[in-house]
This record gives C-alpha cells, sequence and structure tokens, in this order.
C-alpha cells in the first residue's frame, strides 16, 4: 500500500512540476486575496495582526481546495481513475499516494502565505513549534476530508459547485482549531502542549483512517 | 400491509397526542422560571428538538454505514439513512429558529458566535451538503455509494456540537440534561414537562421518517417500473423492426422466387 502510495504521490507532484500550475497560478491566487483582505479589512497594522491567524487560515483552506479540484481534474481526463484501478493499485494506497501530494502542494502554499502574513500583516511568531506542527496537522485534516470527497465530487458534472459545500462545513473544526492554535502561538509562548493542537491531531488522524477505510467504495463511482 | 399502515397510524396520533400534552404542561401547567420567566417555556421544545437532530443523525450514520459494509450492502439503509437526514435536516432548522427566539430576549442578540450556535449552523450545513450530494443525477447505487460516505464524514461533526460547550466553554450554557454527571439540573413539573417532549418529539421523528422511508421506497419503485417499461418499449421497437424486415425480405424474397420463375 506504502508502495503504490507513494508511486501516486510521485505521478501527481511530478504532473504539478511539470504543468507548474502551483507557480503559476496558486501562488498569485494566494497574493491577491492575501492583498485583498488588507483592502477589506483596513490597513491598521494592529487590525492585521488581529484577523492574521484566521485569515492565513481561510486562505490556505481556500487554495486547498484548489489544489484538491486540481488533483481530481487530472484524474478526470481520459478515464485515468479507471486506469488507476486497471493497475490493480490498492485503494487506500491511491488515498495515501492523493493526500501525500494535496499535503506537500498545500504545504507550499502555507510557506509562502506564512512569510506573506509575517511581512505584509506584521505578524509575530512567537511558538514556530506550535504554529508548524499545528499547520501540519490542519493540512493532513483537510487533505484527507478534500481527497475523499474530491473523488466523490469528480465523477459528477456539477463537481466545482459540490466540492466546496461537501469539504468547507466538514473542515469548519479543523478550521476553528488551527486558528485557536496559531492565535496562542503567536500570542504567547504555549509550545505544542496546546488543546487545540490535541483536537487537530485528533481530527487528521479521524479523517486519514475514515479516508482509508472507504476510498474503496468511492472509487467504484 | 394492513397491520403496519395501522402501527404507523398509532404512531402519528401518539405524537400528535404527545406534542399536544407538551404543548398544554409547557404553556399552562408549569410555573414561570424564577431567573427565566415566561422566556422557560421555549426550553420544553428546544433541547427535545436538538435532541431528535442528534438521533436523526444517528441513524443516518448507522444506516450509512451499513449500506458501506458489503455483508449488509441493501438499498433499504441507504433509504433509512436519506429518510432520518432530511428529518434531522428540519429539526437542526427548528433548533436554530428556537435557539435564535429564546437568544434574542436573552442575549439580546438573534445570532451570536457561539460555539455551539456555530457547529449547529455547520451541522446543518454539513447535512445541507449530504442531500445535495442525494440530488445529483447518477445511477441509484452511485447515489447510495457517494450518500453513505457523506454521511459518515458529516457524523464525525456530531459529537463535536455536543462537546463544543465543554471544549470551547463559551456563552451557550452546558447541558442541562445529558450532562457528564447523568444528573439532570430541572425538577418538578419542569421535568416531566421535558421529559414529554422528548418522548413526543422522538415519536414525531419516529412517524416522520418512516413516512420518508415509504415515499423513498416507492420512488424507487417507481424508477424501476419506469426503467422496465421502458426496456418493454424498446424491445417492442425492436421487435416490429424485426417483423417488418421478415416481412419486407419475405417480399424480396417473394419477387425474386416470382422472377426466377419468370
Amino acid at each position: 500500500m506504502i508502495r503504490d502510495a507513494l508511486e501516486i504521490a510521485k505521478k501527481d507532484l511530478l504532473i504539478e512540476a511539470r504543468s507548474r500550475v502551483l507557480l503559476n497560478q496558486l501562488l498569485p491566487f494566494v497574493a491577491v486575496v492575501l492583498i485583498l483582505f488588507g483592502f477589506a479589512v483596513g490597513t491598521q497594522n494592529s487590525t492585521l495582526v488581529d484577523i492574521s491567524p484566521g485569515v492565513f487560515w481561510v486562505i490556505a483552506f481556500l487554495s486547498a481546495l484548489l489544489a484538491i479540484q486540481r488533483s481530481f481534474s487530472i484524474e478526470a481526463e481520459n478515464q485515468a481513475k479507471d486506469g488507476l484501478l486497471a493497475y490493480g493499485l490498492e485503494p487506500g494506497g491511491i488515498f495515501l499516494g492523493k493526500v501525500a501530494s494535496i499535503f506537500f502542494e498545500c504545504i507550499v502554499v502555507e510557506v509562502f502565505l506564512g512569510l506573506g502574513v509575517v511581512f505584509i500583516y506584521g505578524m509575530r511568531l512567537n511558538s514556530v513549534a506550535l504554529l508548524i506542527v499545528s499547520a501540519g496537522f490542519a493540512t493532513l485534516g483537510v487533505a484527507s476530508v478534500g481527497t475523499l470527497f474530491g473523488a466523490l465530487a469528480a465523477a459528477t458534472k456539477v463537481r466545482e459547485t459540490l466540492l466546496p459545500l461537501l469539504v468547507l462545513p466538514s473542515t469548519a473544526p479543523v478550521l476553528l482549531a488551527a486558528t485557536k492554535a496559531w492565535e496562542d502561538g503567536i500570542t504567547s509562548r504555549v509550545g505544542i502542549g496546546d488543546p487545540w493542537l490535541g483536537l487537530l491531531v485528533v481530527f487528521g488522524l479521524i479523517y486519514l483512517a475514515i479516508g482509508m477505510v472507504s476510498f474503496g467504495s468511492v472509487l467504484e463511482d | 400491509m394492513k397491520s403496519s399502515k395501522f402501527w404507523v397510524g398509532v404512531l402519528a396520533v401518539s405524537a400528535l397526542f404527545g406534542v399536544a400534552v407538551t404543548y398544554w404542561l409547557g404553556l399552562f401547567v408549569t410555573p414561570p422560571d424564577v431567573i427565566q420567566g415566561q422566556l422557560v417555556r421555549l426550553l420544553y421544545i428546544h433541547p427535545s428538538v436538538a435532541w431528535v437532530a442528534y438521533l436523526a443523525y444517528g441513524v443516518t450514520s448507522v444506516g450509512s454505514i451499513l449500506y458501506l459494509w458489503k455483508r449488509t450492502r441493501s438499498l433499504k439503509w441507504d433509504r433509512l439513512a436519506a429518510a432520518s437526514a432530511e428529518v434531522g435536516v428540519v429539526f437542526t432548522a427548528l433548533t436554530l429558529i428556537t435557539g435564535s427566539i429564546w437568544g434574542r430576549p436573552t442575549w439580546h442578540v438573534w445570532w451570536t458566535w457561539d460555539a455551539r450556535l456555530t457547529t449547529t449552523a455547520l451541522l446543518f450545513l454539513l447535512y445541507l451538503g449530504y442531500l445535495a450530494l442525494r440530488k445529483v443525477p447518477a445511477s441509484r447505487d452511485k447515489i447510495a455509494v457517494r450518500s453513505a460516505v457523506a454521511g459518515l464524514v458529516a457524523f464525525i461533526d456530531v459529537p463535536i456540537v455536543h462537546q463544543s460547550v465543554v471544549w470551547w466553554k463559551t456563552l451557550h450554557q452546558s447541558a442541562t440534561v445529558f450532562n457528564a454527571s447523568l444528573s439532570p439540573k430541572v425538577h418538578g413539573e419542569m421535568a416531566w414537562t421535558m421529559l414529554v417532549s422528548f418522548i413526543s418529539f422522538t415519536l414525531v421523528y419516529l412517524w416522520m421518517t418512516i413516512k420518508r422511508y415509504q415515499i423513498e421506497t416507492d420512488i424507487d419503485e417507481f424508477d424501476n417500473l419506469e426503467v422496465e417499461a421502458a426496456i418493454a418499449e424498446r424491445l417492442r421497437e425492436v421487435d416490429g423492426l424485426v417483423n417488418s424486415k421478415a416481412s419486407s425480405g419475405t417480399r424480396d424474397g417473394g419477387l425474386k422466387d416470382g422472377g426466377s420463375i419468370s
């Protein structure tokens, strides 16, 4: 299963490296939204610092949606999904591979976004360990749910509108916990013992487990 | 069939009777609360409808799991999950509406960003997404698989809604009836009224779910009949085509034969 997952992740990241959608479209999108939030909220530094954890995670989630849609639009072309099944890859492996590639792409976006909120919004980083670990588990949660629903929505003709309706409410608790963990990470020196991080770990692992168990049924679709 | 119709009828009458008794107890028998005054009467409905919403989503998740599990896979579980989710969405909407009506005089706002309110609203949106997914055209089995997966993921949110008060500790009061120590903080007539309300709304839920299940079954049967009728029509068309070709072939053959004779 791990071998299948590595193959899928390698394939997706190779396609990404060749098409450069992340570099040419996703990162500029993130920069635009970051600046638009500044225009909408006002340019007072204190306000921007206060809202920066929330803005960070809202933009990260919207970017994740685009990455998920992109990941499954690749499989929709020329019945590539059927090809994966014909190769005899394990559904759990395909799921893990998809999660890994989406996770990696989201982390790249989040690093870029993190630099944006630090330099443009003036966000301070007090507990770097908490910020990094919570970002990792929050991204794992979004990537897991997103992969599951992405595969579900990809089989429909209304995938663009259906995916956000399914993913965003499901991952809203992750958004809440990630924002709270980041608030703690920038305002105090709370370490990785932050209770919000615990919630993110639980979420990430539950969604990963559910995805692995049910992805076979989704691929039947 | 007749006996099941009879029992569904009994359930409907019991539910209606229970709601009427709740109405009577809540409005005329129980006293006003020392702190909340007349507003407390809304609380004979609000926790009950919230409980039914939780119950409905629980049944949806059980139906989803049983459908996903290949040993028990049957469309009846999908129908049950769908029926229960629809009723759950109605009761979640009622929970939000009654909570909002209660919140206006108590908190002086129609809506506040309290953890439980927010997560209940999310729960509402989650299951609206579930119902939207069910409406996406596909074969019956595909709809069932998709919905079962979505129903399972959505149900993870239900314990969070209940535990959110404990985790986030915000404006909404902690659980009065189903608290951690299992000792309800309501007594006397008020407790009895709440109990009657819980039972009545659970009966309403059961009745609505059974009726919705029956409608889902009828829709499936109707769809099957339509498919069978379409197949029969196509077969008739094919038969007609074959017969007409055969008869024209006979005519051609006759001419050829005639030609050869001449």
